[in-house]
Parts: C-alpha cells; structure tokens; sequence
C-alpha cells in the first residue's frame, strides 16, 4: 500500500528533478516554444514543496489535490493547469483514504490523464506531455519502474512527430525533429513514481 | 456544470436590466488586456456602467497567464449577473477552464466565452450595457466570429 509519505516523496523527487533539468527542458521549449519550460515548471514545483511542508495535508488524495492547486496558480504558462488538473484530478480520484494500492493510484492517474486530454483537446501522437503519460499509465501495471521506462520511451518517440497542439502547432513541418519539452517532464514527474518507491 | 446552472439560475432570478453582466479580458500581455479593455469600453459609448476587468501576463509583469489575476478580476467584476470571460489563447484558455474546474475559485455564473479577444469584447460591452443577461452577452461575443473582413 502507498502511504501519504509515499505521495510526499513523489512530489519532493519530482521539484529535484525538474530544478536539475529545468534548463534543458528551456532549451527543448527554445526551439518550439517559447522558452519558458523550465523555469515555469521549477516556480510550480518550488511552490508546491513550499506549499506541502506548511500544510502538511495527510492523505494521498490531499497531497496531490494541493500540489495540483499550487501549479495551476504559480506556473504562468500552459503547462500549469495541465499538470494542475492532472493531479488535482487523480487526487480527488483518490479520495481521502489514508492509504492506496497501486491499482487505485493506476486507476486514478488514467482520470488525471482523461482530464489533460479534455482539458487541452490532445489525444496521443500530437507531440504533448500525453504521449510520455498514456504509455507510462498503461505499464503501470507492470510496477513503477516499468512506467518510468515507458514515459522515457514515449517522450524519446516524440521527436520525429508534428506538433498538433500548443503554440508548436503553429510551426507546422518545422516542430518536427524537436523532442518535445512537456512530455520530457511528464517522463520526470512519472520518474518521480519509482524514485518515491526506491527503485 | 453544476455552477453554470446556479449561475443561469442567479440571472434569470435578477430580472433583466437590474444588474450588469462582468467582464473580464485575459491575455498574455498586461498592456493587450487594458488596452482591449479600454477600447471595448471606448467603442461601447461614453459612461457605460458594464464593470470590465483586464487580467493580463503573470503577477510580476511579464508575459503570462496568473490565475490569482484572473480570479481578482472576476471577483472585481461579479455584480450578481454572471461574468463573462474573454481569452487570448493558450494557457489563458487552459488556465480558466481549469479554475471553472475548481469549482470555487471563480464567482458563480462565470463562464468562458468563445469569441474572438478583441471583437467579442466590444460586442459583450456592448450588449452587457442594455442590461442584457449572460447568455445574450455570450452569444453576442461569440456571434463576432461570423463577422468577415472581407
């Protein structure tokens, strides 16, 4: 069973590595966005870890309904009420149980991923943070590290495809040979997962 | 959904006229959000009593969606008749939806429009100046689509 000491680590092990790679993933967003990626995602997770230390919320379904909140209103860019609603969504899936199994936490980011897809109108394959989400949801099953790997390869996968989303969209057959920047931190934040679980 | 039907609910309990429908304009840019502001207010006649509220960039000026703007603004602008909001495009778009999704983070009645930034606000000061309910505003704003340039 996962703990709310389990979710507190995925958030602390996700803001480390997004404050580690924020300048990469503003030079994946210089070539096909608008070169903010980084820092807006490290001004989000630097707020939720702020946020959870002050409040210390108990439950898992708390932790991730704060964090959630926190990003949508500290990001500034796109990816915070995308990310927001991710997790705001799988944390009030969650309800407010003090702890959950990995097939209830399985369960309820496949309703987070269904939020971002309806929230922003991406479905996989438009070069977004759903094509590292959808194949990390869908491996779940197989345990956290089996996820991370899946995201990684599903945020590789979006390099040679054409954005149909966002403001990358706008550049047609040129966003095509660029990986794309949000779903290398949705491959961060699903890292995040095993990193919590130890592995 | 739930909060739209307490809003339509709000409207038609005030009866036309008595109160105003808000509006709040959200672009990326401060200056983008005054100025279409201004010239809504402008272009809808001198003295027009519509609240209109900008939200424009991030809260240290730059470039940018703030959704604690945003919620300051439609805050600002809620006189009991519903407020209609105005995006630019982007995070501006995802960051309203997502505080609609909130539930409680926006007044009730407040509805993103679908319409063009700078047209649909002229056509929502407009028709929000005759006392028109949210629902005229809304499909005033979003009937600016229709108007070609050529």
């Amino acid at each position: 069973m996962l703990d709310a000491d389990f979710f507190r680590r995925w958030m602390t092990a996700t803001a480390t590595a997004v404050d580690r790679e924020a300048e990469r993933l503003t030079a994946l967003d210089s070539p096909i966005g608008d070169a903010d990626h980084g820092s807006n995602l490290q001004r989000g997770f630097t707020a939720v870890t702020a946020a959870l230390e002050k409040e210390a919320p108990a439950t898992p379904g708390a932790i991730l309904t704060l964090a959630g909140r926190q990003l949508i209103s500290t990001v500034g860019g796109a990816s915070g009420p995308l990310y927001g609603t991710l997790l705001r969504r799988t944390g009030k899936t969650l309800g407010d149980a003090g702890e959950v199994s990995e097939e209830q936490l399985t369960q309820a980011l496949r309703a987070g991923v269904d939020a971002v897809m309806a929230l922003g109108g991406a479905a996989p394959g438009d070069k977004t943070m759903i094509d590292a989400l959808v194949p990390a949801v869908d491996a779940l099953g197989d345990g956290f590290a089996a996820a991370r790997a899946a995201a990684e390869e599903g945020a590789l996968a979006t390099t040679p495809l054409q954005a149909r989303k966002g403001r990358a969209s706008y550049l047609g057959e040129r966003s095509i040979g660029h990986q794309d920047p949000g779903a290398t931190s949705s491959a961060l934040l699903i890292a995040g997962l095993a990193e919590a679980n130890g592995e | 959904m739930s909060d739209e039907a307490v809003g339509d609910k709000a409207v038609r309990d005030e009866g036309k006229g008595e109160r105003l429908v808000g509006l709040v304009l959200v672009s990326h840019s401060a200056q983008v959000a005054a100025s279409v502001a201004e010239l809504a207010q402008g272009l809808a006649g001198g003295g027009t009593a519509v609240p209109v509220a900008p939200a424009g960039g991030t809260e240290g000026g730059g470039l940018g969606t703030s959704a604690e703007l945003i919620a300051a603004a439609a805050a600002s602008v809620d006189r009991g008749a519903g407020v209609a909001v105005l995006t630019d495009l982007g995070s501006a778009v995802l960051t309203v939806k997502a505080l609609l999704a909130e539930g409680d983070e926006l007044p009730a009645g407040t509805r993103l429009v679908d319409a063009p930034f700078v047209e649909g606000a002229v056509a929502a000061v407009v028709t929000a100046s005759t006392g028109a309910d949210l629902a005229a505003v809304e499909a005033a704003a979003a009937e600016a689509y229709a108007y070609r340039k050529v």
